[in-house]
């Protein structure tokens, strides 16, 4: 199958070597603890396991056979067919990093691609070749901001309307740093907006940090914070749905610094979470403090245009402990797939898609809206996802829904417990106009009961 | 010629996509509308064919032998592809409710199981994107190991001088003091200086075994109980877990915590530099600090019906470094891997890939200098320069190996070896693709003692040669369409 070696192969090597069996090459491996019997289930072959996954898959229930009413983070749009016949190419797929860059003109310039269409999209100088998510983007920005002011600056004031997984992540990665993370705990200012952000940032505050749309679906023009955080000396990072950006002003014109987000609505499945692909853009000025890797266009010597790793003295292979970040991995092929993806819609198809998905979700929300006992929790214009104030909880909703072959939204009182029995709803292109009225009917029989 | 950047290629007009009309009444659209969305405007053939291009100016493993020490180039089995794009996989969404998605946490559940299985740890999480994040794991749990016990002066992380830069990058991220420990002369750990640093300040050790020079550390049992009499922990590098599928399980050396890689050990594609995916094992003493959420059964099963999986969280644990569940679309292909290949396909995994470096050795080092002359694991680090061809350096027969269409090794690392250049041939070549290997290496060392200059200005069947990196790091051009900003 995978290993190629016959018999006869294998005793001209081993008398090569001069060893009589394979055994023989563990010599330094401690004699009681070699060769251990691992309790794993018998090999399979490819027919076998084939069926075996098969039958894996089928017991979960997928977009296959219910009607998705689910975001908070991971969004349900169509993939084009052309997109996973680029990534599943073995010259794509089967690359290692473009370290020698005379072999990896192909990978180079798809990532010099990317950084151009994300630099384009969000309205940002500099784009780096991705990570791994949107939540860890998030925190290589912390420590971008971080570095930008030489551990001077320890605050970092957080929204609460950013994804709970990725303000849980923050803390996870600066739990042994001095950095204080403020803002996101006081949850009396869901309804307030960004305005309650500001009276914490002060000349400690290295970065603040706001999402777009916010986690409850919620769009506000952020100059008026961005001219306070500046004021301050601080750096704005604004997390993005890059779906939002064909439709709403891009982060870059009202004042970001740096601009991270979820990639996996551009192109790449649900897939249960990961892999995704996160963002991270900036300005210009603060391009040697960002981390991750870095294509840069330059020229061989025949004189013809190429590609090539740059910067690469920031990262953690040459700087080791005092880089700012360990990562070396990035996620190459996710950001591939949503090269792929920005190329085909281009310009007139991402706007469709991103009107598609704000038409929708204002229709479902209308509907929803005037049922008996739901009502919207908020009247800030929003994107493609809401929050409905319901009358039960919301799982027990989402029972009902579930058996009508409904998956419905999230539940918000997981995370905030004032929001209990809110539902954070989530329509995108994929949601007929037939999808949205069984999902207010289902929800009408549900207030009725 | 080289291919046009998607920018360039752009018609004002074109479309590659196109999307139904709205079936519903149209909103109001929103105040703070985009005004000018600058992407480019393509057909579809514009962009399967400009890919395609692109595609075909890579080096790439379906191609040929690709020997990056400390990468673990293998094949990627083509069924791995078709297994993670199931539907139920794929179009399943991280955040349904779990009786919706029992399939999903059973696979997960069975390969925490596995990887715990082969390694020799009671517990796992398989949430870290990448080895380099499962390392920050590994560290974040040691770390929250000393506060528990309230020993919170542990804050002296050992890193032997042949680890990846990770490593020390990973510990620094952490909070932790880093101190570098030298090899010995045979490339193990040097015992007299690890003693010298075992205190009351020391929180670990990070062990990469087999190490980054390819060798399986002789003292290694020694090592880790010198570490834990001193009250410290063993973080293991999993990186080199290839060489030990079946051979031995590092758990039972001693070792406290460990990342593995399914991105190099496991078969999933490194698909031009990720994604990857860094599950971390952990020994019995650190289950409780496990990132959140981890998959267990929730409700036992009976004759008449399945357990019942879910999300449980570590009662002291770190917290949650990604959202979601991890890179799950590589766990699928993970399973697979080691479900097609058994107990005994895993150990046949580790023999040969150990059997290929060492025959590579013994055919390669009277034509290369060996950096340390003992048998090797999975890989062998040789220099790439001559007392006798002094001008020629291990960039210049990296660069020569593309003008026979093979990839280079891994250079310049390790740092402990002067013009290291670090092979590693994986158990998928076979001894044909390792003699042709050979005697190119052979041809090429040659030519450098012959006619350097052949060595000095390759390569020269490249799609492009070689660049001006200096030009890409002075004047920055980072995207199209914008002009260069000199420094």
């Amino acid at each position: 199958m995978f290993i190629p070696h016959t018999q006869e192969d294998r005793e001209e090597m081993l008398r090569t070597i001069g060893i009589s069996n394979l055994d023989d090459l563990f010599q330094d491996v401690p004699a009681p603890h070699r060769f251990p019997d691992l309790n794993l289930p018998p090999a399979l072959t490819e027919m076998e396991v084939l069926q075996e996954m098969q039958s894996i898959a089928v017991s979960n229930e997928s977009m296959e056979d219910m009607i998705c009413f689910l975001g908070a983070g991971a969004y349900h749009h169509y993939v084009p067919s052309v997109v996973d016949a680029i990534i599943r190419r073995g010259e794509f797929l089967t690359a290692y990093t473009p370290y020698q860059p005379e072999l990896s003109q192909g990978t180079l310039q798809a990532i010099f691609d990317y950084q151009s269409l994300i630099t384009a999209l969000t309205d940002m100088d500099v784009s780096n070749a991705s990570h791994y998510d949107g939540s860890t983007a998030v925190a290589e920005a912390v420590a971008m901001a971080h570095a930008n002011f030489r551990g001077k600056r320890n605050r970092v004031v957080v929204s609460p309307a950013l994804h709970p997984h990725y303000r849980q992540n923050l803390r996870t990665y600066n739990q042994g740093s001095e950095i204080e993370i403020v803002g996101d705990e006081d949850l009396s200012s869901l309804s307030k907006g960004p305005e309650a952000l500001e009276d914490l940032i002060d000349l400690n505050t290295a970065l603040v940090i706001v999402q777009y749309p916010d986690f409850f679906g919620r769009v506000y023009d952020y100059t008026r914070l961005a001219d306070k955080v500046h004021a301050a000396g601080a750096l704005l990072a604004v997390s993005v749905n890059p779906i939002a950006l064909g439709l709403f002003t891009p982060p870059g014109k009202f004042g970001a610094d740096i601009v991270t987000g979820e990639g996996q609505p551009l192109g790449i499945p649900l897939s249960f979470g990961g892999p995704y692909l996160g963002i991270l853009a900036t300005r210009m000025e603060y391009v040697r403090k960002m981390a991750g890797r870095l294509v840069g266009e330059t020229v061989d010597n025949r004189g013809q245009r190429a590609y090539v790793l740059t910067l690469t003295a920031r990262e953690q292979h040459i700087r080791r402990e005092k880089a700012t970040s360990n990562i070396c991995t990035n996620q190459g092929l996710m950001a591939l797939a949503a090269t792929v993806y920005m190329s085909t819609l281009g310009k007139h198809g991402l706007r469709q898609v991103s009107e598609l998905c704000y038409h929708k979700a204002h229709y479902a929300a209308r509907s929803i809206g005037s049922l008996p006992g739901f009502s919207l929790w908020s009247d800030q214009p929003f994107f493609n996802e809401f929050v409905v104030k319901c009358p039960g909880p919301v799982d027990e909703i989402n029972m009902y829904l579930l058996s009508e072959g409904i998956l419905g939204g999230y539940n918000l009182g997981n995370d905030y417990p004032e929001l209990a029995n809110h539902m954070l709803i989530a329509v995108t292109e994929m949601n007929s106009r037939d999808d949205i009225d069984m999902l207010a009917d289902v929800l009408a029989e549900v207030s009725n009961d | 010629m080289t291919e046009p950047l998607l920018c360039d290629l752009s018609v004002p007009g074109r479309i590659g996509m196109r999307y139904p009309e709205p079936d519903v009444p149209l909103a109001e659209l929103p105040v703070l509308l985009r005004q000018d969305l600058p992407l480019p405007e393509l057909s579809e053939v514009d962009v399967v064919r400009h890919f395609t291009h692109l595609s075909k100016l890579n080096y790439n493993i379906d191609q040929g032998m690709y020997p990056l020490g400390s990468c673990t180039m293998k094949y990627n089995p083509k069924i791995n592809e078709d297994t993670a794009r199931l539907p139920g996989f794929a179009l399943s969404h991280p955040l349904q409710p779990i009786e919706t998605i029992q399939g999903n946490l059973l696979l997960m559940y069975e390969l925490q199981k596995w990887l715990g299985e082969i390694g020799g740890f009671a517990g796992m999480t398989l949430q870290p994107a990448a080895g380099a994040q499962g390392e920050l794991t590994g560290v974040l749990i040691i770390r929250a190991y000393f506060k528990s016990r309230g020993e919170t002066k542990r804050t002296k992380i050992l890193i032997p001088d042949s680890a990846h830069g990770t490593n020390p990058a990973t510990s620094a991220m952490s909070g932790m003091q880093v101190v570098e420990l030298k090899s010995d002369e045979r490339g193990n750990v040097n015992l007299e200086a690890l003693k010298s640093h075992c205190d009351e300040t020391l929180a670990g050790l990070m062990l990469t075994n087999p190490n980054t020079l390819g060798l399986f550390d002789e003292n290694v049992i020694e090592v880790c109980r010198l570490v834990h009499e001193a009250g410290g922990l063993v973080y293991g590098d999993g990186a080199n877990m290839n060489a030990l599928l079946g051979i031995v399980r590092p758990g039972d050396l001693g070792i406290d915590v460990m990342h593995y890689n399914l991105h190099k050990t496991f078969s999933t594609p490194h698909g031009g530099g990720g994604p990857g995916s860094g599950p971390v094992g952990v020994a019995a003493h650190l289950v409780d600090f496990l990132p959140y959420p981890v998959v267990d059964i929730i409700e036992e099963g009976d004759e008449d019906m399945p357990p019942l999986y879910g999300f449980v969280q570590p009662k002291q644990s770190i917290g949650r470094v990604k959202s979601f569940h991890g890179q799950f679309g590589m766990m699928v292909r993970a399973y697979t891997y080691i479900r097609m290949l058994g107990p005994e396909g895993l150990r046949r995994v580790a023999e040969h890939a150990v059997l290929n470096a060492n025959y590579l050795m013994h055919l390669l080092k009277d034509y290369y200098h060996l950096a340390y002359d003992r048998p090797c694991m999975h890989e062998f680090v040789v220099e790439g320069q001559w007392d006798d061809a002094p001008e020629i350096h291990a960039l210049d027969i990296s660069k020569r190996m593309m003008d026979y269409n093979l990839h280079p090794p891994t250079n310049y690392f390790p740092l402990i070896v002067h013009e290291a250049l670090m092979i590693e041939p994986t158990e998928t070549e076979s001894k044909q693709t390792l003699d042709k290997f050979v005697e190119v290496m052979r041809e090429i060392a040659r030519e450098a003692h012959e006619t350097p200059e052949v060595l000095k200005s390759a390569p020269h069947i490249t799609p492009v040669g070689r660049l001006d990196e200096v030009k890409a790091a002075k004047e920055l051009v980072l995207c199209c369409g914008v002009e260069s900003i000199a420094d």
